[in-house]
């Protein structure tokens, strides 16, 4: 186990230096002078001439990529061209509260579709089966900002009950964070929770016509007992595979999500830095969120061990 | 007289003919038979726009800004008096467009990096795939637009940047069907009597490995096409005045209390798009291949 934990944390630090090294280039393409952004337009020839020597904006690339590789292997991201602010500290600031934002849906989606799911392979070919596949596959065809305006336009601006954006920590007001919070998280989980309704009930499905389904069945046990014990227990290899991908995709949705509510996380960041073209915030930002899902694919990869014993890597 | 007999045992044993039977389970479900006329009144949508569309949908009228739905403009009208039903007719074209040209770039490319891999295997393979775990650590969404943002926006460098997203999936889906087809006996039987490398993967290694690659373009079009309106919606892609889904729900979001019908009726138009492709997706898979039901 302790050498299968090991040869994967190398195979994610190869896919990160992949990812660095994309990230890099893609930069390199953003239009504008980092010099010129950073010293205003009233600046010199000279001045500017300095700066990139200060910056090693004058060095040939494969020296600039190193020189950041370098900083980043030390937790140093560089400095922001348009803000003038230390990456590392902006990104930590707003990266708790898209973390947040992206566990509360996560969560969501888990709690409601793994259950709908279930209930949908139960009852196949039930009216309420019919409906779940229903819901899950509009959900899946909803766009997620979409979505946050049709509520937004509902809750906030019709019936008043929630605010129309905005973003308040946890630790200040309880109660106004979780108002703050629903309809971005209703927005962020529908597909997710579509995505886990779906797997749970095609899982649930093929389970249920395994002999040891007939099996336990056939010696009295109880139906709820069945269902939760032997086939949601053999279902849920499916399911935690899902969750490497929901997580990706989770994160690509805050990007829109937090742009419809203002919310100040590291996807508004992005979002924000890549229109002003500040490109080592950009680069600071895509890269902590591959870091991010490279972390969480990891784990799913080695919660294989644990919910099926049979799947042994060589 | 005999190739009336001919014609009537044709007829009557579907079984001699593959694509028959293919179509046949394509619409014997409802639902995807439903979805398969969508996609016909979608693409004819898109095709005769100019005829469709009630009025043009570039022309501003000041004097008609904002308006509800009535008579005269079923949808109501933008901040410019622009007819909305004509702008989200034309919008129509705008989707299909990204989605068919982005997914045709993720397919041809991912395909034959996959096909690459898949055959010659060895270092190229590690490589070649790590790149693509690289791009698949990326969400899309994040992906795509970092690569449009720093080639400019517009339309074009949405279609390819999308492309680009999207590529790390046909790669690898085309990889394992490689390694899969390679180990059958036709091929090994064609290595043996001396086909070269490059013929044998063209000729019998590519053909058999596309139904899921079809199964995965159908479904990847509405991904597709959803991406392009979350993009449009950001500020990236066509550029106004031109009509995009979501840069039109983005724009109506300001005049939410005006006419919501301004977001709305867009979002409902990527959401029909989207739910056609990923139905008519479901039975393609269904018809071409039940066994691709766990993998896809």
């Amino acid at each position: 186990m302790a050498a299968l934990i090991i040869r994967r944390i190398l195979q994610m630090i190869v896919v990160l230096f992949f990812v660095s090294i994309i990230v890099f280039l893609i930069m390199q393409l953003l239009p504008g002078d980092p010099a010129r952004i950073m010293l205003g337009s009233q600046a010199t020839e000279e001045q500017i001439e300095l700066f990139r020597q200060e910056m090693g904006l004058d060095k040939p690339l494969p020296i600039q990529y190193l020189n950041w590789l370098g900083g980043v292997l030390q937790g140093d991201l560089g400095r922001s061209v348009v803000q003038r602010d230390d990456v590392s500290k902006m990104i930590g600031e707003r990266l708790p509260i898209t973390l947040q934002l992206g566990i509360y849906s996560l969560l969501c989606s888990i709690l409601i579709g793994v259950p709908a799911g279930v209930m949908a392979a139960v009852k196949r070919g039930s009216v309420l089966d019919s409906f779940i596949l229903f819901v899950a596959n509009t959900g899946l065809a909803m766009p997620s900002f979409w979505l946050a305006i049709l509520t937004v336009y509902i809750f906030s601006m019709n019936l008043g009950w929630l605010p129309v954006q905005g973003y308040v920590p946890l630790s200040q007001d309880f109660w106004g964070h979780v108002k703050h919070m629903v309809l971005p998280v209703l927005a962020l989980s529908t597909s997710s929770l579509a995505m886990f309704a779906r797997q749970t009930r095609s899982a649930m499905l093929e389970v249920i016509r395994q002999d040891y389904i007939r099996t336990a069945r056939a010696k009295g046990l109880r139906e709820n007992y069945v269902i939760l014990k032997h086939a949601l227990r053999n279902a849920l290899l499916s399911i935690i595979t899902l969750l490497g991908l929901v997580l990706g995709q989770t994160i690509g949705f805050t990007v829109l999500i937090e742009t419809v509510f203002n919310i100040p996380g590291l996807s508004r960041l992005l979002v924000q830095s890549i229109f002003s073209h500040d490109y080592v915030v950009v680069q600071g930002c895509v890269l902590i969120i591959a870091l991010l899902v490279s972390v969480v694919n990891l784990l799913v990869d080695l919660s294989y061990q644990y919910a099926d014993p049979k799947i042994r890597y060589d | 007289m005999e190739s009336v007999i001919d014609r009537q045992t044709a007829v009557e044993s579907p079984k001699e003919s593959p694509v028959r039977n293919f179509l046949r389970a394509l619409v014997a479900r409802k639902l995807v038979l439903a979805a398969l006329i969508m996609l016909l009144i979608l693409i004819i949508i898109a095709i005769f726009a100019p005829v469709i569309a009630p009025y043009d949908p570039y022309e501003t009228n000041f004097n008609h800004t904002l308006q509800r739905p009535s008579a005269e403009y079923w949808l109501g009208t933008d901040l410019y008096g622009r007819d909305l039903l004509s702008r989200v007719i034309y919008g129509a074209r705008n989707s299909l467009m990204v989605g068919i040209v982005s997914v045709g770039i993720a397919a041809t490319i991912g395909s034959l990096l996959g096909l690459i891999a898949g055959f010659f295997r060895g270092v190229i393979d590690t490589i070649l795939m790590r790149m693509m775990d690289a791009l698949l650590a990326i969400p899309p969404i994040v992906l795509a637009l970092s690569l449009g943002a720093a080639m400019g926006g517009g339309l074009v460098n949405v279609m390819i940047s999308l492309g680009i997203a999207l590529i790390p999936n046909y790669a690898r889906m085309m990889r394992g069907q490689v390694l899969s087809v390679r180990e059958t006996d036709y091929v090994i039987a064609a290595e043996i009597s001396g086909a070269s490398r490059w013929r044998n993967m063209f000729i019998h290694v590519l053909p058999n490995s596309l139904s899921p690659i079809i199964v995965l373009i159908t479904i990847h079009l509405g991904v597709a096409i959803l991406a392009e309106a979350a993009l449009s919606f950001l500020g990236l892609g066509i550029q106004p005045p031109g009509a995009a889904w979501g840069s039109m729900v983005s724009e109506g979001y300001r005049y939410l209390a005006a006419n919501p019908l301004l977001s709305f009726a867009p979002g409902v138009a990527v959401m029909i798009t989207v739910l056609t492709f990923s139905i008519v997706g479901d039975g393609l898979r269904d018809a071409l291949d039940p066994k691709l039901r766990d993998n896809l």
